[in-house]
């Protein structure tokens, strides 16, 4: 199976990358033969479209209508009901037909069937998202860069982002500028030890075991920790993270979720 | 050569190496493998398959002082979940895709090597793997991922002979250790997730030559068809990936069968799906089945039940019984009379949320989870295929675990294509919101995190289903367990420690980090007067054995 993963390279995505604020989330939520109606954030759509545009129309036809039997844009398809029927399809392909699988990463799987259900979805009116714009707030005044890498440069007490873009969807996105515990994922909760001798460290997990934990700390050291050397440890559902919901305004928003969704990683 | 000279010499050699002769291993020897347990001369030590040694140099008060006396690296680094054989201070074990490699047993150093040529039409869905050999004789038996059986030379690794069991280019494989019975290599196939139609099948261990075959799928005019609809039993599954048990008294074999085909979309399979997900008590001679009792009808789970049944003879309710312990990947603890194949007790070991329980005669109450909602356990199950072990001493039952573990299942149309993946899910595994990171599961660094899973090592009183102990683990285990007659136990798992255990109380007694996930049975062996303990991890063999 040959990697369809997406490049930053790609002529398409050196275009002004749009997104769309999240306010518009409930106009994008259709229906289409589906056996239930999830909502699908406008980015993802947007996101979507790129790739089909370059993976798809070679078969399918900008309109998605140039396989016999199906149609992308009236909902008509085949074999697929349910959104992971979507899913599947893609990647495993259909055996006995041209459609071969295709290796595409959750993030952007998320962005194709969004996609494939909303192509009649009206983007007119919708705040876009810059990028370039979104690059500037990272590094300046959203002070993402104080804690984040992008690539290997910047500091490491936070996940580096530089893949962010095929980790997680524009809504993911979205949910952790606004709501950052609440959204963090489990693997980057931060710990906290103290020593027997009453020293608290407090870092983030790169390893962890029945006996011991492998950690960063705030000043970037290395630590591994044996579990039983502990008085205290524990996994925190606190982060240091602030919220953006009113540091930034939704135009902001949009440049900063466009750019964190064009970081794809080093190819 | 004529035969009066070759005579001859034989019976030179005989006079100089008179162990050499010893190293026959006779049907015999076979039937009463307990009996010499300086030798590990079956894949789960006995046929009654306990991984229990009756050892005991090293025992709870000095397990502490076991040093590592050697390592063998395999040459591959593929999954690495071999379990030797030892026979008379030779170690017999495989390396993947299909080697067999001749060691001593005391200093690890290498015999010979015999490298089997694997097609590379072969696609074993979950890694090219190798668990281990069969003896008879000075024969070795080998099934191989590309579903051939061949027998080599024990002396000399040369090649005796290859029968081919099934098309691998139609995704059929073997990549258990066979079973050898009264003089019959028997041997199952796997390939459950490419819509095979499982069987089990014996070759005379001479000849090669095929005695009988089992399909578990039965065909339009064998019973149980009618637990299929139309021509869905063509690519049923039930695929035969784990050795199985014999009961010599009854003259009855027990394998666990797999998961039916598609394995997540129950929906295009309609009935109970026999005998997938089951176990089969089978006649070695003529293949014949006595019994069935099929654990997980109309699995939507993959709940595949191959798991290497266990054999007991203990008191049921007052009376002696022919006893069968067997922890299933659906997340039950079963005890069966092995004679009838009567269901006697279930209980959850883990959580469980498929079933409400367990009726009368074994069948599950089912109840289906909403979409969307997590189903427990997940695809992986509340344990899998890596070998239990009962200790008469302590008279539990011991497995590894997969806890809290859940997956949100969802079935979706499949079409079956001769050689391609027949599994029909868009499953969520992990559950969302509980990730793992991709990329880093067969490798040192564990992100598994509290929102996943963990696992453990759990003891349960077969009478009862109540766990005794619980080792709790950050990562979920993918060991098999031995224990010894000086009431320890040993185990692995995906952490990479090896660690020793006291067998009645959990408490741990011994630990080290060998560095690589360890997804294989430990065994133990002696040499001189000294006992062993091995265990593959990662791509290699660790022997263990006390300070001199």
């Amino acid at each position: 199976m040959t990697s369809r993963r997406l490049s930053l390279r790609a002529p398409w995505l050196m275009c002004a990358v749009v997104c769309l604020v999240f306010a518009l989330r409930g106009t994008a939520a259709r229906a289409q033969g589906q056996d239930r109606a999830p909502e699908y954030f406008p980015a993802d759509i947007q996101y979507g479209s790129q790739i089909f545009a370059t993976q798809c129309t070679p078969c399918h036809g900008s309109a998605g209508d140039q396989i016999p039997g199906v149609n992308f844009r009236a909902g008509v398809f085949k074999r697929v009901v349910s959104d992971n029927d979507l899913r599947a399809t893609i990647t495993n392909g259909v055996p006995g037909t041209e459609m071969r699988p295709f290796t595409f990463g959750p993030a952007e799987l998320t962005e194709i069937v969004s996609y494939l259900r909303n192509m009649n979805f009206d983007a007119r009116g919708a705040i876009m998202g810059d990028p370039a714009r979104g690059q500037a707030l990272f590094s300046g005044a959203g002070n993402c860069a104080s804690c984040h890498a992008i690539n290997g440069k910047g500091p490491r007490v936070a996940p580096d982002l530089g893949d962010i873009g095929t980790l997680r969807t524009a809504e993911l996105l979205h949910k952790t500028l606004i709501d950052p515990a609440g959204a963090m994922l489990p693997a980057n909760r931060p710990v906290r030890a103290v020593t027997k001798d009453g020293k608290a460290i407090t870092g983030r997990r790169l390893n962890e075991d029945t006996y011991t934990v492998q950690l960063i700390d705030e000043n970037e050291r290395l630590v591994s920790l044996t579990k039983s050397d502990l008085r205290e440890f524990a996994v925190l559902k606190t982060t240091n993270m602030p919220s953006y919901k009113d540091k930034l305004n939704a135009q902001e928003m949009a440049d900063l979720e466009a750019y964190l969704l064009s970081l794809k990683g080093v190819k | 050569m004529k035969p009066t000279r070759r005579a001859s010499i034989l019976l030179l050699v005989a006079s100089i190496f008179p162990l050499a002769l010893e190293a026959q291993v006779t049907s015999d020897r076979l039937l009463h493998a307990t009996n010499e347990p300086q030798n590990w001369l079956l894949y789960s030590g006995s046929y009654a398959s306990q991984r229990f040694s009756q050892l005991k140099q090293v025992d709870p008060a000095n397990v502490k002082n076991i040093e590592l006396k050697w390592v063998f690296q395999a040459q591959s680094l593929q999954k690495f979940e071999t379990t030797p054989l030892v026979v008379d201070g030779i170690m017999y074990l495989t390396q993947s895709p299909d080697d067999v490699v001749a060691v001593d047993a005391k200093s690890g150093r290498v015999f010979w090597i015999y490298h089997y040529a694997t097609s590379p039409a072969a696609r074993p869905c979950c890694g090219i793997v190798n668990r281990g050999l069969a003896i008879l004789g000075d024969t070795l038996f080998m099934a191989t991922v590309d579903a051939h059986l061949v027998a080599v030379d024990a002396k000399d690794g040369h090649a005796m002979w290859n029968v081919k069991l099934a098309e691998a280019s139609a995704g059929y494989a073997a990549t258990m250790a066979p079973l050898v019975v009264k003089g019959k290599v028997i041997v199952g196939v796997a390939g459950g997730e490419f819509g095979v139609r499982g069987f089990i099948s014996a070759f005379d261990a001479e000849t090669g030559k095929q005695a009988w075959k089992f399909d578990t799928i039965p065909d339009p005019d064998q019973p149980g068809h009618d637990s299929w609809r139309g021509a869905d039993w063509e690519h049923g599954g039930g695929a035969v990936w784990m050795t199985g048990s014999y009961d010599p008294e009854l003259n009855l074999t027990y394998w666990g069968t797999g998961n039916p085909g598609p394995d997540f979309n129950a929906e295009q399979r309609q009935g109970d799906n026999l005998y997938a997900d089951s176990v089969l008590a089978l006649d070695p001679d003529t293949g014949k089945m006595k019994w069935y009792f099929q654990f997980s009808p109309h699995d939507p789970y993959d709940y595949d039940s191959v798991q290497v049944p266990v054999l007991a003879n203990a008191d049921w309710q007052g009376s002696a019984r022919k006893l069968m312990y067997w922890g299933n990947r659906n997340g039950f603890f079963y005890v069966l009379d092995r004679s009838t194949g009567k269901f006697l007790s279930g209980k959850p070991f883990v959580k469980v949320n498929w079933a409400s329980g367990l009726d009368a005669n074994g069948r599950p109450i089912a109840t289906p989870q909403p979409p969307g909602v997590p189903t427990y356990p997940g695809i992986q199950g509340g344990t899998n295929w890596y070998s239990p072990s009962y200790s008469p001493s302590t008279g539990l039952f011991y497995l590894s675990t997969w806890e809290d573990y859940g997956t949100v299942f969802e079935g979706v149309k499949a079409e079956y294509k001769e050689g391609t993946r027949f599994t029909g899910g868009a499953n969520a595994s992990p559950i969302p919101g509980a990730d793992n990171p991709a990329g880093t599961r067969t490798g040192p660094i564990n992100t598994y995190t509290e929102a996943l899973a963990h696992g453990g090592v759990v003891a349960l009183n077969p009478a009862t289903g109540e766990k005794r102990w619980h080792f709790d683990e950050h990562d979920v285990n993918t060991s098999g367990i031995l224990t010894t007659a000086s009431d320890l136990l040993f185990v692995g798992g995906r952490e990479g420690y090896f660690q020793a255990l006291n067998a009645r109380t959990g408490a741990l007694l011994w630990k080290q980090n060998l560095g690589g996930e360890i997804i294989a049975g430990p065994i133990s062996f002696e040499v001189d007067g000294k006992q062993y303990i091995t265990i593959a991890a990662g791509n290699s063999l660790f022997a263990y054995a006390l300070r001199e």
